[in-house]
């Protein structure tokens, strides 16, 4: 008998229209293919998601949570109307109302702020990818208390790269995936940014290139890291300084590259500890050739590492001797920091001599002519390769700033960033501190502020405060708590309006955080907060309004609630004015679009803002004659311009659209993009592509699209000026002094070279009591996302165990199965654990934001996420415990205020499994109805 | 292996249907008549109750006839034509005894030969899954044969012979079990041959797929009454082989007889139920279970 | 035809690199669209949003450690879907014919109108390929896309598998395996792919990479050379510093 199979129609129609945006469920900004098919009624529906080949960002490739959009976009945690709280907050008591009526609402609320008192309006949003349209708005309101959420993510890592070298990790720069062979990833798992990380290690792991992961748990990008480093959390800044010291001890750091692009040979005012610069604020350098004191960035200048200027009495010394003197000190030397951070003195000294092997003997030359900044054309360009990442592991410590500043100063000293196999920024970036705004805080009633609220302080003047020391900010950013918190303290916001300190607000207006649950430290504590009442029985932030897409926490917690869309019905802009999706390679912006219209009452949040611009009569919202400038955010994407010629889009401006950069506005923008694939690219010239910050074709070919107005070639700042100021203020100096009891702590933190302290809770509590490291990290297939416990992606991550080392599983007598009580200095949960083998000894952690409160999202009571799901917030203050000094002391890094969510620690004991994980909340009514009991979705025959 | 109800009726009570056919069939002086009936019907009501129980577990019951295309291959689909076979033939083998008082011997025999091979069958679907050690043994079609021909020889009262089959079929069952209980360790499967890692060092899971149970392991891994089991073994055993044995070597009784047929089905169930939920599969591994 | 075919043009197949996939889960969930939209039935979800949710998925992601004699243990993420094995029990069990392995490339298929959703291949196959959609009471099973590896609406480009298409590592690997000189085949030669239960005697067609070594610092006696000390204090090193500079380009000696 012959063999028989059935005839199978292996050429299936896949779709009847692809349209192409951007995803948005997490903050990578993939590019999507969006199949619609045509559904029962005619209109076209979301059938299947995949990547876009021709994406710069993911180049065709995507993760779980983008193909899962689909779950997103039907999602029964949808809001459905705009909503008015009717019972107290938190019942989740709500009736539906119309649009108007939301919007007359807000805007009769809103006028009276902005005409009278606008620091009495506290903007703030959350994983929002429209800040610059968002503090635009905010500005133009005139209040000072607008921010979004680095403040609680990855400011550390963001301020310590731009202070350094223009520039951080992610969204600044990539490795140089193409000829990279060593990379160092530090304590990065299934965090920031998600696909290209992932695509580049499998590209250089199939060219056998080798992997040092660090990080305490051995996950994701760890697990298949070649040699894992189970670092202590917390002391990642003080295992880099061995690195660095063991470099310089052997005199393995790329002096060449040191002389001529860093602050390295400049030369530090021996009595102000200031970089020494001429007349026209050029830093100061000895001329090795002439021996002669010259600004660095003259024609022919040599500049001298290791010289010395002696002047009126004093020696001037160069940056590169303040850091041999700092960190060839024995405090870093491998064996004096093994115990502290867990690894091995044998293997710190061999990752440094692999560092310097690669970067070193593997050096090779890149045959591409290029003209540096002082004229000097040089044949090739010098590769060393070896590159680094880290984002929010070594960031959300209290020592996290200078953790980041060592990585960057660590990888200056190897001479790798912006060289080829190395480190290299994405367009716009590098961008120097002095290419960046300086902080506005100031409120005026009625009247715009006089700059954007958030920039880079260059010393005490930038601060914001008062005449009497008080905080302009309700974040209270910008002060001497945090001088340097240059993306707000979204996490201090609730906090401190409720304390009234520094000042009572009137509303509160959040879009996309969820503050009432797993955006906040002591979630608990907040929604208290967000519940208090004034003696006269009024709330103690009276009123709150929320925009989100869907049945969060949060929105339970709000007096207004406007639905927002999901992100395939709405208009945005990923915009080179804000946080682009620009390559090493390219420069490059991309749209959201709606591929398909909302099927219920909802309206883009940032349409919203431009009418309610409008009808408050913002004057940027306003033509002359008084009528709305832009009829919705689309509008306002194609029409408005932020400098002349230069506006949310870059791609296809001009009347002919072929003009990229610079170039009139043009009405058919969107189409042109819609066209090309919802982005627009330029590439970067060949000569121009590496050595940024000194190359003269990059600094051209910026100028020429508009990223910068003139060249802006500039030093890597090893040694950070702007701190110094700080600390010199410290040290008395200045009209403007720090409060006393924060003298000290500023004298030691704000030092100018990367320096490592234990975490500042380790200070306020009984180490030897709690003695277990605590951390989070979302898990991949969820990471960064937002919006709702999406049906597939829940079945990979519905749950959450504590994850404990085998020396803690084995101490306590744990079994699968069995709970343990789990107690922070500040509170305590009751949750299942697990047992994992590959961790950091003295360290547990678990998977973040898995646990959910019933009644919300959608899910039904009995879910996991609300019965076996936790949050470790419960454990985590935004305070520290009061130390008897009366004050309140934040538990957030001492420079940027980044919240410090990885110093906590715990302590453990095995229980009695209870009913449900423990601390338990009463239900949320639920604005919307529970999701379907069966999924079947199909959307062709 | 997930004990399923309806697969545990139908191996029960259709492989004593068969059991009693076979004997009926080979009945050199079968009944005939009103007798005739009664047995017939027993045997026909217990085989195709059974049968029809099986079909439950089905997701498209109404495609079941398609079962019967794939005799080549599938021992599931041979014990379908198998059963169809003998039932057939031995309808008008019992059609002749009851209503012609006729004997057509040869169809009996048929008829016995099939009902065999339907058992056989049956035993073989579980029998030659090497993804399930416990089964994976020619002990498996012994114990399906030798219990339903004891069960058939016990219903259909003959009662020397059951007490002799029922001696031999609980031999069968302690060797079934003693060899059950090694049958995994000794496969050579394990996570290590699972994941390929297991020269690696020892390979443990870490954390399933998905955090709530799936398809397979809700199919393939049953933990719930593990504990039982020996507890459940001695029952199983005393209900299926020791009671009945006593009742029958008892000076006879027909309400004896009832009693140790009921006993003996009851014990019958209890080993099957023991049949699937001891079984582990494989599969279990790749979650850390079995 | 549940009669395994003697042979089959070619081996279709995946290999996947345990070496480089850091666990995302992009394939599972990219499979489970393609998928819910495409050949046969959706993949149904049962309590999509209550309790104990339970769908339909034909690729999922196990996580493992591996405790080596010394050392730390290691992370292995391991992707499993149906290894379109040559001697494929499951086929051979399946009583309505519904199940067959194709002659042209070998991809292990159910044809849903016959399938009558007894289970039996489930029990047969010992990777856990095959699982029973709640809703529709029919087997399913990885297709190898076979909707899209000969679809000629699409490009030419995306006719691979969906889960090889959006793997954003790089970390799945599609071709035929009959071929020795196929880059899959080359791929499973130089790295030393391997097949899941051996001893099954199923011979899957998909293979799997080995992790490579890892952790050698951990072994002290092979540490790489150390780094030298040019100097053990600032003085010293700026010495060093000095005397250095004047070596290099541009250096006043």
């Amino acid at each position: 008998m012959t063999f028989q199979q059935p005839k199978l129609d292996t050429s299936p129609k896949v779709s009847d229209e692809v349209r192409q945006t951007t995803c948005y469920m997490c903050a990578c900004r993939c590019g999507i293919n969006v199949h619609m098919k045509d559904g029962p009624d005619g209109k076209k529906e979301v059938a299947y998601i995949e990547g876009n080949r021709d994406h710069p960002v993911n180049k065709g490739v995507l993760c779980a949570k983008g193909s899962a959009g689909i779950m997103q976009v039907n999602a029964p945690s949808r809001l459905k109307k705009p909503l008015k709280r009717v019972g107290p907050r938190g019942s989740g008591e709500y009736v539906e109302i119309e649009w108007e009526e939301a919007l007359s609402t807000a805007v009769g609320w809103l006028t009276e702020l902005h005409e009278t008192a606008p620091h009495k309006l506290a903007f703030f949003t959350g994983r929002d990818q429209s800040q610059s349209f968002t503090s635009f708005w905010a500005q133009h309101f005139g209040t000072p208390n607008y921010a979004a959420h680095g403040g609680f993510c990855s400011v550390n890592m963001a301020a310590a790269g731009i202070y350094t070298m223009g520039g951080a990790f992610w969204e600044f720069g990539q490795p140089d995936w193409d000829h990279t062979k060593l990379f160092m990833i530090f304590g990065v798992a299934e965090d920031h940014d998600s696909n290209p990380i992932k695509a580049g290690i499998g590209k250089i792991k199939a060219r056998g290139a080798k992997v040092i992961g660090v990080n305490p748990v051995r996950s994701g990008y760890n697990a298949v890291a070649d040699e894992w480093v189970g670092i202590t959390p917390g002391t990642d800044g003080l295992f880099v300084l061995a690195l660095v010291h063991e470099l310089m001890k052997a005199g393995k750091i790329d002096l060449h590259y040191l002389a001529q692009y860093t602050n390295a040979p400049v030369l530090i005012d021996g009595e102000t500890g200031l970089l020494m610069r001429d007349d026209d604020g050029k830093q100061l350098v000895i001329d090795r050739t002439t021996g002669k004191l010259t600004p660095f960035d003259q024609k022919g200048v040599q500049p001298d590492l290791s010289a010395q200027y002696r002047h009126a009495g004093v020696t001037h010394k160069t940056v590169m001797h303040l850091m041999a003197e700092k960190y060839l000190d024995p405090q870093y030397a491998p064996e004096n920091v093994a115990e502290r951070t867990g690894i091995s003195a044998q293997k710190i000294k061999t990752i440094a001599a692999e560092l310097a092997r690669v970067a070193f003997d593997e050096a090779f030359e890149l045959d591409q002519e290029w003209t540096d900044f002082r004229g000097e054309t040089h044949k090739t360009m010098t590769g060393r390769p070896v590159s680094f990442h880290a984002m929010r592991g070594i960031s959300a410590h209290s020592n996290g700033f200078q953790t980041c500043r060592a990585l960057h100063v660590l990888q200056i000293l190897l001479g790798t960033v912006e060289v080829p196999g190395g480190f290299r920024f994405k367009p716009p970036y590098p961008k120097p501190v002095e290419a960046h705004p300086t902080p506005h805080g100031v409120g005026r009633p009625g009247k715009p502020l006089a700059g954007p609220h958030l920039g880079f302080p260059r010393g005490p003047e930038d601060l914001q405060i008062n005449d009497d020391g008080t905080a302009c900010r309700i974040d209270k950013a910008f002060t001497w708590e945090n001088p340097m918190s240059v993306h707000g303290l979204m996490h201090m916001v609730i906090s401190n309006a409720h304390a009234g300190d520094p000042y009572p607000i009137d509303t509160l207006f959040m879009y996309m955080a969820n503050m009432s649950w797993n955006s906040s430290m002591n979630t608990s504590g907040v929604i208290k907060m967000l519940t208090d009442r004034n003696e006269d029985g009024r709330y103690k932030i009276p009123r709150i309004i929320y925009s989100d897409a869907y049945s969060s926490e949060m929105v339970a917690y709000a007096d207004l609630i406007l639905p927002d869309t999901t992100y395939l019905e709405r208009h945005d802009c990923i915009s080179l004015l804000d946080r682009p999706i620009c390559e090493a390679d390219g420069a490059a912006d991309a749209i959201r679009w709606p591929v398909v219209e909302p099927d219920r009452d909802v309206r883009g949040f940032q349409s919203v803002l431009v009418e309610l611009g409008a009808r408050i009569g913002l004057p940027g919202f306003l033509n002359e004659d008084g009528t709305p400038k832009w009829k919705d955010y689309a509008d306002y994407i194609v029409n408005h311009e932020r400098r002349p010629g230069v506006g949310p889009l870059a791609g296809f401006r001009g009347e002919d659209g072929d003009q990229f950069g610079r170039g009139e506005v043009n009405p058919g923008q969107l189409d042109r993009y819609i066209e090309n694939g919802g982005f627009a690219i330029q590439h970067v010239p060949d000569a121009a592509r590496y050595m940024k910050p000194w190359n003269m074709d990059y600094q051209d070919w910026a100028v020429k699209i508009g990223l910068f107005d003139a060249p802006q070639p500039f030093l890597f700042q090893l040694y950070v000026e702007p701190m110094r100021k700080f600390q010199r203020a410290a040290e008395g100096h200045g009209d403007r002094q720090p409060p006393e009891h924060l003298r000290d702590r500023l004298k030691e933190v704000m030092d100018p070279l990367p320096i490592w302290y234990p975490p500042l809770e380790d200070a306020s509590i009984d180490p030897e009591e709690f003695d277990v490291h605590a951390l989070t990290q979302r898990p991949m297939a969820m990471y960064h996302s937002w919006g709702t416990q999406n049906a597939w992606l829940r079945q990979l991550h519905g749950e959450n165990p504590l994850y404990l080392p085998t020396k803690l599983w084995q101490k306590h007598g744990f079994a699968e199965g069995d709970w343990a009580r789990v107690t922070s200095v500040h509170g305590e949960i009751t949750v299942p654990v697990a047992h994992q083998a590959a961790l950091n000894e003295n360290t547990v952690w678990t998977w973040n934001a898995i646990g959910k409160r019933k009644g919300t999202w959608a899910l039904s009571e009995d879910a996991p996420e609300s019965n076996k799901g936790f949050l470790l917030n419960h454990l985590i203050h935004e305070l520290l415990p009061p130390k008897g000094d009366g004050l309140r002391w934040a538990n957030s890094d001492p420079i940027t205020g980044q919240a410090a969510w990885f110093d906590l620690r715990v302590k453990l004991e095995k229980v009695v499994a209870p009913s449900e994980s423990q601390p338990t909340f009463d239900p949320i009514q639920s604005p919307v109805a529970q999701g379907p009991s069966d999924l079947k979705w199909k959307v062709g025959k | 292996m997930h004990p399923a109800p309806s697969v545990i009726i139908f191996s029960t009570l259709s492989g004593l249907g068969f059991g009693l056919l076979f004997w009926l069939g080979i009945d050199p002086t079968p009944p005939t008549g009103m007798t005739g009936f009664i047995f017939f019907a027993i045997a026909f009501a217990l085989a195709v109750g059974g049968l029809l129980s099986s079909t439950f577990h089905l997701g498209h019951p109404e495609r079941a006839w398609r079962a019967f295309s794939q005799w080549r291959t599938s021992w599931l689909s041979r014990e379908g034509v198998c059963a169809v076979g003998a039932l057939c033939i031995l309808g008008l083998y019992a059609a002749a005894l009851i209503f012609l008082n006729i004997h057509i011997a040869i169809l009996g025999w048929i008829g016995a030969a099939l009902s065999v091979a339907t058992v056989f069958t049956t035993s073989m679907i579980y029998g030659q899954l090497a993804t399930v050690p416990r089964w994976k043994t020619p002990l498996t079609p012994a114990l399906y044969l030798t219990f339903s021909i004891a069960g058939g020889a016990l219903l259909s009262g003959r009662t020397t012979i059951a007490i002799a089959l029922l001696f031999f079929a609980a031999a069968v069952q302690l060797a079934w079990w003693q060899r059950g209980d090694k049958a995994f360790a000794n496969s050579g499967t394990d996570l290590g041959t699972a994941t390929g890692l297991g020269e690696r060092g020892t390979v443990r899971s870490m954390a399933h797929p998905h955090t709530s149970p799936n398809y397979l392991m809700k199919e393939f891994v049953y933990v719930i009454g593990r504990k039982h089991a020996m507890k459940l073994r001695v029952i199983a055993f005393g209900l299926t082989f020791a009671l009945p044995l006593i009742l029958l070597l008892l000076p006879f009784s027909h309400i004896f007889a009832a009693l140790a047929v009921l006993s003996h089905i009851a014990g019958v169930a209890t080993s099957r139920w023991l049949f699937f939920a001891e079984a582990e599969h494989v599969v279990g591994l790749y979650y850390g279970m079995r | 035809m549940t009669t395994l075919p003697t042979s089959t043009d070619r081996k279709l197949g995946l290999v996947i690199d345990l070496d480089t996939c850091v666990g995302c889960h992009a394939c599972v969930i990219s499979c489970k669209g393609w998928n819910t939209e495409n050949y046969g039935a959706p993949l149904s979800d049962q309590r999509p949003y209550g309790t104990e949710p339970m769908g339909t998925f034909l690729n999922r992601v196990h996580s493992y450690e591996v405790q080596p004699e010394a050392g730390s243990a290691q992370t292995v993420h391991f992707p499993k879907s149906c290894l379109h094995c040559e001697d494929a029990p499951c086929v051979t069990v399946c009583p309505t014919g519904a199940s067959y392995k194709r002659v042209e490339d070998g991809i292990v298929l159910v044809n849903e109108d016959s399938c009558i959703g007894c289970g039996l291949c489930a029990w047969a196959c010992p990777y856990g390929a095959r699982e029973m959609d709640q809703a529709e009471g029919v087997m399913k099973k990885c297709t190898l896309c076979v909707d899209r590896i000969y679809n000629e609406n699409l490009p030419e480009e995306d006719q691979i598998p969906s889960c090889v298409r959006t793997c954003p590592a790089g970390a799945r690997h599609f071709g035929d395996l009959g071929d020795p000189n196929s880059d899959v085949s080359q791929l499973v030669e130089s790295r030393g792919g391997f097949d899941l239960m051996p001893e099954m005697g199923t011979k899957p067609v998909n293979k799997y990479l080995p992790p490579r070594l890892k952790d050698s610092w951990d072994d002290q006696s092979l540490l790489a050379p150390m780094l030298a000390p040019v100097a053990d204090e600032p003085r010293g090193f700026l010495s060093w510093l000095d005397k250095t500079l004047d070596k290099i380009p541009g250096g006043s000696a």
